[in-house]
């Protein structure tokens, strides 16, 4: 593979569960919702890596970590071959430039009084980049997301675009400062399947026009068949499975991707029909099931192994692996 | 005899710029223990139909033409008392969007249900009706003990669950769902609707499922009526519809979705918007993002038509004499 732009070893993040004054001063344990827990990955140089699972997977919280928006618990973020674990806000301020977001809900993540072009220029002004540099560069960023002429878009509130506009609003912004890396939390998924594509394919087309990874965040696996590269798939903080989508996707090992794709329906009423395999609701991070997590909800548990001991994440095939005892030999 | 058959229904919201043409001519039915689906994006209407069955439309929407008959009975005519007393619940009841955060925070479930059933049904008592709840929430696969849960205790699935046990209270007919799965994950999801298809079969009811996932109403439904811009553009059984697509937009729709066991294809979507419906374009709606518009589709309105068994469509391409296959 090419250059490596972000990678991640055992990165984990606790979050404290609030406890009380009664709490403490019983000397109750302190408990932690295991988010992420201890998950490695890398993505490369122009690369698109899908995230996905159920809410609850610590997905966000991955996005969240690479982007140093908040402090891992444990583990380390490499952004270029640096360490910016624990790198100071000041420090981190001028590696801002190099990363963005794209947050899911484009009717949420738009200042509704604000004007498009205050919220396009606003990364600029924090970055010291003003005058005409700035405005070339919510130009260039408007016409990068077809929102044209942009003359016509800048003057409007976020309250007279459509949601898919307003979607293109929040691209634009995530570009205007040429990012390398852009975290895309579930970009499309408030959006209607008609106008999710364009919003996809212009993604693709900003990827190979200025060479910006990403990381791709969703729950939807039949889009990230179509957009994505490599994907892993989380459950409950943990990464499952991972690979190249072609090969997670046609060959799945794990038996929770497995069931996550039989409960994806398919537009064609002659097909087949979906399954769902799994009983249940993912269960509560604060308490995260012993030995593997999914467990709990696997149609193929193979004994107390399952119960007992944590599966490794083992290479199966080429790039691609599973943490799963079935697959353990 | 269909359950319910909407004849040329329009809806109509007065705003302060305009009347925004909301349903402008709809036609459609639904039969006991079948399903129908109504697909468009956002804003073509389809809850606006929803609301206008159940006449529960916003004061400055109105029903302004067409009928709504409801077991051969035309409820447009009927007053607000004869609706609540009659209709409402008992024979047509709705499953909200966001239904997940429909339920109300400070009751418990239980008597969230019980309420609905006791101000349709007053001479059910107290006890009987939390029975038929436990019932309920067991017909729903929610285990019954939890009828005196709190909304907050439950999972997004569960509650949703509640809702649809919730509107199955007094015995409808017909069960109107309005997106009843898209704020829930995948797995939940694919098990709401298993339970939906259930439902149907089991309880013999006919049901509207409005969405604008086709994927869904694949799995669910055996008619399907796509929308565009307040108007149905084809309508028809799904195996056809989905099979041999006539109208544009359908296909368009159907195109653009990624199918899961398919190659790496890149997206196909439908360029640009939905019109205005404050000021709706003439001829056929849908001219300006169709790539098979000619002069005819600028000037008039297409009419919609019964092209072969089972399939209407309203598209200039398949008018008399010029049926184009693609």
């Amino acid at each position: 593979m090419n250059e490596v732009i972000v990678k991640v070893e055992r990165l984990k993040k606790w979050f404290p569960v609030r406890m009380g004054l009664f709490g403490t001063l019983l000397g109750r344990k302190e408990l932690f919702v295991h988010a992420v827990d201890g998950i490695d990955f890398e993505v490369g140089q122009k690369e698109i890596f899908a995230l996905a699972g159920e809410s609850g997977s610590g997905k966000t919280t991955t996005g969240r970590l690479l982007l140093r928006l908040i402090k891992p618990t444990n583990g380390r973020i490499l952004f270029q071959g640096k360490d910016i674990t624990n790198l100071t806000d000041t420090k981190l301020k001028p590696l801002r430039r190099k990363m963005q977001v794209i947050f899911q809900d484009p009717y949420e993540s738009l200042d509704p009084k604000k004007l498009v072009r205050s919220i396009v220029e606003e990364p600029l002004i924090i970055q010291g980049i003003i005058g005409k540099e700035a405005e070339d560069r919510v130009y260039r960023a408007m016409e990068d997301v077809q929102l044209v002429p942009p003359d016509e878009f800048l003057l409007r509130y976020p309250h007279e675009l459509s949601g898919g506009q307003r979607q293109r609003v929040a691209v634009a912004r995530a570009l205007v400062l040429n990012p390398e890396f852009v975290v895309a939390d579930e970009p499309v998924s408030m959006l209607d399947m008609s106008i999710r594509a364009e919003i996809l394919n212009l993604l693709l087309e900003l990827r190979d026009k200025y060479d910006v990874s990403f990381l791709y965040i969703t729950h939807d696996l039949a889009l990230a068949r179509h957009l994505c590269d490599n994907m892993a798939i989380m459950y409950l903080g943990e990464i499952v499975e991972k690979g190249p989508v072609d090969s997670v996707l046609k060959e799945p090992l794990h038996p929770y991707t497995k069931a996550l794709m039989l409960a994806v329906p398919v537009a064609d009423p002659t097909s087949r029909r979906v399954e769902v395999v799994i009983k249940g609701e993912i269960p509560s991070p604060i308490n995260p099931p012993s030995g593997c997590r999914f467990h709990t909800r696997c149609p193929v548990i193979i004994g107390d192994i399952c119960r007992s001991k944590v599966p490794p994440l083992i290479n199966v095939q080429k790039n691609h692996s599973v943490a799963c005892h079935l697959y353990v030999k | 005899m269909a359950l319910l058959d909407v004849q040329n229904l329009r809806t109509y919201f007065t705003t302060m710029s305009g009347k925004v043409k909301a349903v402008d001519g709809i036609n459609f039915d639904v039969e006991l223990g079948k399903a129908t689906g109504l697909a468009g994006e956002s804003g073509c209407g389809k809850t606006t139909a929803a609301l206008s069955i159940l006449r529960i439309l916003p004061p400055n929407g109105k029903i302004v033409g067409g009928k709504i008959l409801f077991k051969n009975k035309d409820i447009v005519t009927l007053d607000d008392d004869e609706m609540r007393e009659e209709i409402r619940w008992k024979e047509i009841s709705i499953v909200f969007q966001g239904a997940m955060n429909a339920l109300n925070p400070v009751y418990s479930v239980g008597n969230q249900i019980v309420e609905a059933i006791r101000l349709h049904e007053p001479e059910v008592d107290e006890r009987q009706a939390w029975e038929r709840g436990e019932k309920l929430m067991e017909l729903v696969g929610v285990e019954p003990s939890r009828l005196s849960g709190y909304p907050y205790e439950f999972s997004g699935g569960m509650r949703q669950r509640s809702m649809i046990a919730m509107a199955l209270a007094c015995h409808p007919s017909l069960l109107i769902a309005d997106e009843p799965s898209t704020a829930l994950d995948v797995i939940v999801a694919a098990q709401v609707l298993k339970l939906m298809k259930e439902l149907k079969t089991k309880l013999n009811l006919g049901m509207i499922l409005i969405t604008h996932d086709l994927s869904i109403i694949a799995e669910i439904c055996e008619k399907v009526a796509i929308m565009y811009a307040g108007k149905i553009v084809e309508y028809g059984d799904i195996v056809t519809v989905f099979k041999e697509p006539l109208h544009p937009y359908t296909r368009g729709l159907i195109g653009a979705f990624p199918d899961i066991t398919a190659e790496r294809t890149r997206m196909i979507s439908i360029p640009g918007y939905p019109p205005d419906l404050l000021n709706p374009p003439k001829g056929c709606r849908f001219h300006a993002r169709c790539k098979y518009a000619m002069d005819l589709c600028q000037k008039e309105e297409p009419l919609f038509c019964e092209l072969k068994k089972d399939q209407w469509v309203a598209c200039h391409l398949y008018s008399e004499g010029k049926i184009q296959k693609h």
